[in-house]
């Protein structure tokens, strides 16, 4: 790495910029703000929308400042008549091919073409359409696709490629026709895509975006006849007050509390209950496969993006994967079974809307074998497939619930901070930091270590598992034995641990893996912009949280304690089984003779290049 | 939940294979072939082409497997190449060159009577299954239209009535080499590896063309030399690069040689895409030797053991003849290992095709397609002397240039820099086509006026001409006192002679738009959208609705080009900008003169076009009235 610096003339005004630094970056340090428009912080620098250019002298072209490079004495002018006007044309280019009902859009006023065209003047193009029309892709039960909307920036597919190599979306085509398509268009809900969002997450239009249920949960909130209830994951509560305006990385718990219940919801309870739950059962489930020479590395399964990917791409370790729901799904199954019999309420009649930080948690919710609640109801309550429901019936992205606060009128800053419900809305620390990379790893050596060994803590905070490195390690020792763990974020890092399994070569016990950058408060589904620096404000909010909450171990929750007293007995019984385990499918890639289900064509796959 | 896939039998398009087993073997040794290289995807991609006729989508998925990449990685690139085909394009399929020369020298007449003969139209394939018919960008034959390929082979100086005779060999059962009933081209056209009827059309020869070229000569010599003395010869000579762009030969070598790395390559660029050029496939027939020689020259000056030769997929029918080439110099040890005698001298050269497209012959584009990926130009800096080919120092050269250092290296740059003028040092290979007695392959010292060359040509009574192709300049007779050099009229060869009789506007200036449209890769949105707008005001202008204000528009839009990435948008407004500098009276001929705007556009066309656009139900139409 080259630390030298060298000094640049920006504006007339000289300033240092390190060597090799983008003419881009020096601006920025220099305190000049170049617009941009296709690159995007740490995922793609396509160099392609022409936006950022500036004029350098001696050059004969402008520059485009995302990749040309700083050098010693060179003289950087960003705004001049030239520039604006080549910025400007620039941005009507695009727009001559983007629609402009802006209204009917889920981006609107969260759009970085709509940004820019305001930002740089641009009133309208001088440019006609030069491209035809060209269909939605709506075949994913969580992202939508418009490619009209799209102005072929790549960020979606270098995410896709190079942070999750995933490349379940690429280019397709050449010149006026190229486009953005999954194989043979045949739509990412008929590919080997992880749903995992972060494509919606780095799109600066509104080409692709979550698949929006607001309309649903409104219609299901004005029925009188159900009891519709609320389930906020730990990501929501530093994500949603972002999404209303406030600074990225707020901590609003109890205004995010009160924001439900005005909206309508009968109970506002959180998922951090069901994350209790699940560390409970994780855990135990890890110490039984300790215990009894079980199939290890161990690996979580909250993260339904990675879960999908480890079934289209590594098809053959999916043995390694906990058992365990997320906690998004046990709670749907709790809810519609403890909960309805401790209430008396027809659980057909109860309406699980979950708030994620994620749109894989669409699908999730959606996954045929997440029915656990009508399976243990039909025989008691001899009803038939046609009275069957799903555990969870809707799932909101932050985004989608902002847009609910916004369109009831509820004045998010002005609110009362208010409690979750009880017995569904006590969670403790321990489950406050799922949110966040390494979180579920260090909830789970709370309770593994003190199940383990039988003596408390003395510091409950495992910080080799915080911050947002791609790959962590750690080693626990448990009265003797040393546990070696291991933590990845992005599907990226996920195939490095999954390839040491694949070899024989993993050294651990067990395994943290979520899909997004950062973890959950990183998803799909949250604010956007999310960047490297909001994802660590959102971090440092649940780790306070965490730290001020009074029980900080998941086995310490009186209410799990409650309910396992109460319902499912102990961890990885019966009832547990049943309605907190679950089983995965070997999706394969695609099969590629006729007939054949996939299911012999295991092998990994990474992008070329 | 299951996904589900269009492989199965139900959805196979009309015409498409099922996939079966077998096919699996012929695609697996395909794979092996390539040494399961994932980069060497072009390479894989062609041959199953070769084998199944075009790519089946089955055996998409099954490379996707092999490779262990996904299938949208290959439909990236499959779907970027002009001669991909992911559908059936008939036993026969016929590819009819659509330049602006090829339509000069009768290719509409050519193409109707393919359509009648085969009964089907351009773009589609005959009921049968027997004929499909494609038109393609400028194939490398200007001095020898029209002329199209037919399943690789190439048929030129086609007529009616020899497309009917074609056609119906074809129906008939013959096979195609039966059909080319000419007989074989010229020199080494005739070859039992090549048999074509290609002709090389070299009117003047020069050193390069020269007879007498004895092979290994250059290495023998350069073998005794110190790798720095070998590029200081070539920067004495002053030679710079013949592909168009003119960058100074010596210095690229010397800076690859100074760039640290256990493994360089040197490319020899033969993509010669540029319309009106055809001079790199008369070498590359006549002097694939020399080439060769030139390449390993390079590799020894720079300290490269790896050569790659990238050919456009157009001159397919020399693979045979360029193959045999190569092995012939691993026995005489031109190629190898302790090349001519010299200890530690390691070279060989291995051959690339491309599948079609014009913006592969931008080196960075070049290279990105020889990894087997799409042609896009990639970001500089790095340059690919720094960072190239699989991130390795790479020369890419150009193969007019290759071929002169073997001279320079023979005959000293001294006796070089005699020839050509100051600036531009040596001699330059024309390809001179169009409205002349002589179309063909000139070698010429640099420092020839237009005048002088087309009085060698035998043009008369000449409107315009482009120097360079389309990304040249359209220059008229008041400039043809002007020089070709590279301080004044530079040229990668391509020279078009435009006679008076011919539409500059509706015949050159649209066609080259319409080049640069199929051509653009799409990566910069500037050169995706602007020769599209362009073409649209063109066709305004042609239609007698033009304005004044389309002309200045057309200018000012030009200037948008500027902000692209590589040269193919650089230039992509030049036919443009040029016939309106130079040729201004043909355009003010053709605009409502005295008017803002066109009163006769049509509002109710120009909403349904919009809301088909946006994909809503206009409203204002919703009588289904209106302007249909």
């Amino acid at each position: 790495m080259d630390t030298t610096m060298v000094t640049v003339k920006i504006n007339g005004s000289e300033y240092p910029a390190p060597r090799n630094a983008t003419i881009l970056d020096a601006c920025t340090r220099a305190g000049f703000k170049v617009p941009t428009l296709c690159y995007c912080e740490d995922v793609a620098k396509n160099a392609s929308c022409a936006v950022c250019v500036v004029e350098v002298k001696g050059a004969k072209s402008l520059l485009r400042s995302c990749t040309a490079c700083v050098h010693e004495g060179m003289e950087i002018v960003t705004n001049s008549p030239r520039i604006r006007d080549a910025r400007k044309t620039s941005v009507e280019l695009l727009l001559a091919n983007h629609p402009s009902d802006c209204l009917a859009c889920l981006r609107n006023q969260n759009c970085e073409l709509q940004t820019l065209a305001a930002d740089l003047g641009v009133r309208g193009s001088r440019f006609v359409r030069t491209k035809k029309a060209e269909k939605l892709d709506t075949t994913s039960p969580s992202v939508h696709r418009d490619p009209n909307k799209c102005i072929l920036c790549g960020r979606c597919i270098a995410v896709c490629q190079n942070v999750q190599t995933v490349s379940a979306i690429g280019l397709s085509g050449r010149g006026i026709r190229t486009k953005i398509s999954t194989y043979m268009e045949k739509g990412l809900g008929n590919v080997a895509c992880t749903y995992c969002g972060q494509c919606a997450l780095v799109c600066p239009t509104g080409a692709i975006v979550e698949r929006d249920e607001t309309d649903e949960v409104f219609e299901e909130l004005s029925n009188p006849d159900k009891v519709v209830i609320v389930q906020t994951a730990p990501a929501i509560r530093v994500g949603i007050g972002e999404a209303m305006g406030l600074e990225p990385g707020s901590l609003v718990t109890g205004q995010m509390v009160a924001a439900l219940r005005r909206l309508g919801f009968r109970k506002v309870f959180d998922t951090q209950f069901a994350a209790d739950l699940t560390i409970l059962e994780e855990g135990h489930e890890l110490i039984r496969r300790l215990r009894t020479n079980g199939t290890l590395p161990m690996i979580t399964s909250c993260s339904p993006g990675w879960i999908k990917f480890a079934e289209h791409f590594y098809p053959s370790s999916l043995a390694h994967l906990s058992t365990c729901k997320s906690p998004q799904q046990m709670f749907g199954a709790v809810a519609k079974t403890y909960y309805a019999s401790k209430t008396g309420i027809d659980p057909r009649n109860i309406v699980v809307v979950s708030v994620m930080p994620c749109t894989a948690k669409k699908f999730e919710a959606r996954r045929p074998e997440m029915m656990s609640a009508f399976e243990y109801w039909k025989d008691k309550r001899a009803w038939s497939e046609t009275d069957a429901f799903y555990d969870v019936d809707y799932v909101l992205t932050t985004r989608e619930l902002a847009r609910m606060f916004r369109e009831t009128g509820v004045r998010f800053s002005s609110l009362p901070s208010e409690e979750f419900d009880h017995p569904l809305g006590e969670s403790t620390g321990a489950a406050v930091i799922f949110g966040a990379t390494g979180g579920v790893m260090e909830a789970a050596l709370r309770t593994a270590y003190e199940v383990v060994t039988g003596t408390p803590l003395t510091n409950v905070e495992f910080t080799a598992v915080r911050g947002m490195e791609g790959l962590k390690e750690a080693s626990v020792d448990m009265n003797g034995t040393v546990v070696k763990v291991a933590v990845a974020h992005t599907l990226k890092n996920a195939r490095t641990l999954l390839d040491q399994i694949e070899r024989g070569e993993s050294p651990y016990a067990f395994i943290e893996i979520m899909t997004c950058p950062g973890g959950c408060l990183g998803g799909g589904g949250q604010p956007i912009p999310t960047t490297w620096a909001v994802r660590r404000q959102r971090a440092e909010s649940l780790y306070r949280e965490d730290a001020g909450k009074p029980v900080r171990k998941s086995h310490e929750n009186p209410h799990i304690t409650a309910l396992y007293k109460e319902f499912l007995k102990e961890p990885l019984g019966d009832m547990s089984h049943h309605l907190l385990h679950t089983s995965y499918e070997r999706r394969g890639l695609r099969p590629w003779t006729a007939g054949s289900n996939g299911q012999q064509h295991a092998a990994s796959v990474r992008p070329a290049g | 939940m299951k996904s589900t896939f269009p492989e199965s039998p139900g959805d196979l398009e009309f015409g498409e294979i099922a996939f079966q087993d077998t096919m699996i073997k012929s695609v697996s040794g395909i794979i092996e072939r390539y040494g399961r290289d994932p980069s060497r995807l072009m390479d894989i991609l062609i041959d199953t082409q070769a084998e199944f006729g075009y790519i089946p989508r089955p055996v998409v998925s099954f490379i996707a497997r092999d490779l262990t990449i996904s299938a949208v990685d290959i439909e990236q690139t499959l779907s970027f190449y002009h001669f991909f085909a992911t559908r059936p394009s008939g036993r026969y399929t016929v590819y009819l060159n659509d330049s602006v020369i090829a339509n000069m020298m009768g290719r509409e007449e050519v193409a109707r009577t393919f359509e009648r003969e085969a009964g089907c139209r351009f773009g589609d394939v005959s009921a049968d299954g027997l004929i499909g018919l494609f038109s393609t960008s400028c194939i490398g034959m200007s001095d020898q239209e029209p002329a199209a390929l037919i399943n690789g082979r190439v048929f030129t100086q086609l007529t009616p009535f020899r497309v009917k005779e074609i056609v119906r060999d074809l129906k008939s059962g013959k096979r195609l080499d039966e059909a080319m009933v000419e007989g074989l081209g010229d020199g080494a056209n005739a070859l039992p590896e090549i048999r074509s009827m290609v002709r090389n059309n070299i009117r003047k020869k020069g050193p390069i063309l020269a007879d007498g070229y004895r092979p290994g000569d250059a290495l023998k010599k350069v073998v005794k030399m110190r790798p720095e003395e070998v590029i200081a010869e070539v920067k004495l000579s002053n030679i710079r690069g013949r592909g168009g762009a003119g960058f100074p030969t010596g210095m690229k070598w010397e800076i690859c040689r100074n760039a640290r790395s256990e493994q360089k390559y040197i490319f020899c660029n033969a993509d010669e895409g540029e319309p009106g050029t055809f001079k790199d496939r008369v070498i590359l027939t006549e002097y694939p030797k020399m080439l060769m020689e030139g390449m390993a020259v390079a590799g020894y000056a720079v300290g490269a053991t790896q050569g790659i030769l990238y050919v456009r997929y157009e001159y397919m029918y020399l693979r045979e003849h360029l193959e045999k080439v190569i092995e012939g110099g691993r026995k005489k040890n031109y190629l190898g290992t302790n090349i001519c005698g010299k200890e530690g001298f390691e070279f060989d050269i291995r051959i690339q095709f491309g599948a079609g497209a014009y913006v592969c012959g931008e080196e960075s584009a070049l290279i990105e397609s020889a990894e087997g990926k799409r042609g896009e130009p990639r970001d500089r800096p790095p340059f690919p002397v720094e960072s190239g080919y699989h991130g390795r120092p790479t020369i890419v050269n150009n193969v007019e240039t290759l071929c002169s250092i073997v001279k320079i290296v023979n005959n000293g740059a001294t006796w070089y820099r005699s020839m050509g003028t100051k600036e531009s040092s040596g001699t330059k290979v024309l390809s001179i086509s169009g409205d002349c007695k002589y179309p063909g392959v000139y070698e010429i010292e640099w420092g020839f006026s237009v005048n002088d060359v087309l009085e060698m040509v035998g043009a008369a009574d000449v409107q315009a001409v482009q120097v360079g192709g389309p990304s040249g300049t359209l220059i008229g007779p008041n400039e043809f006192g002007r020089t070709l050099s590279y301080t004044d009229l530079s040229t990668g060869g391509s020279i078009i002679v435009f006679g008076r009789e011919r539409d500059l506007l509706k015949d050159v200036v649209l066609n080259f738009l319409d080049f640069f449209i199929a051509e653009s890769c799409g990566s910069c949105s500037t050169c995706r959208n602007v020769p599209v707008l362009l073409r649209q005001k063109l066709l305004k202008v042609l239609d007698a609705r033009g304005v004044p204000r389309d002309i200045d528009e057309m200018l000012d839009w030009s200037k948008v080009l500027k902000a692209s990435r590589c040269g193919l948008g650089l230039t992509a407004a030049n036919p443009v900008v040029s016939s309106i500098r130079n040729f201004r009276p043909l355009y003010d001929r053709k605009i409502q003169h005295g008017k803002d705007y066109d009163s006769s556009f049509d509002m109710l066309a120009a909403v349904r076009a919009s809301c088909d656009a946006v994909g809503r139900v206009p409203t204002l139409m919703a009588d289904g009235g209106g302007a249909a």
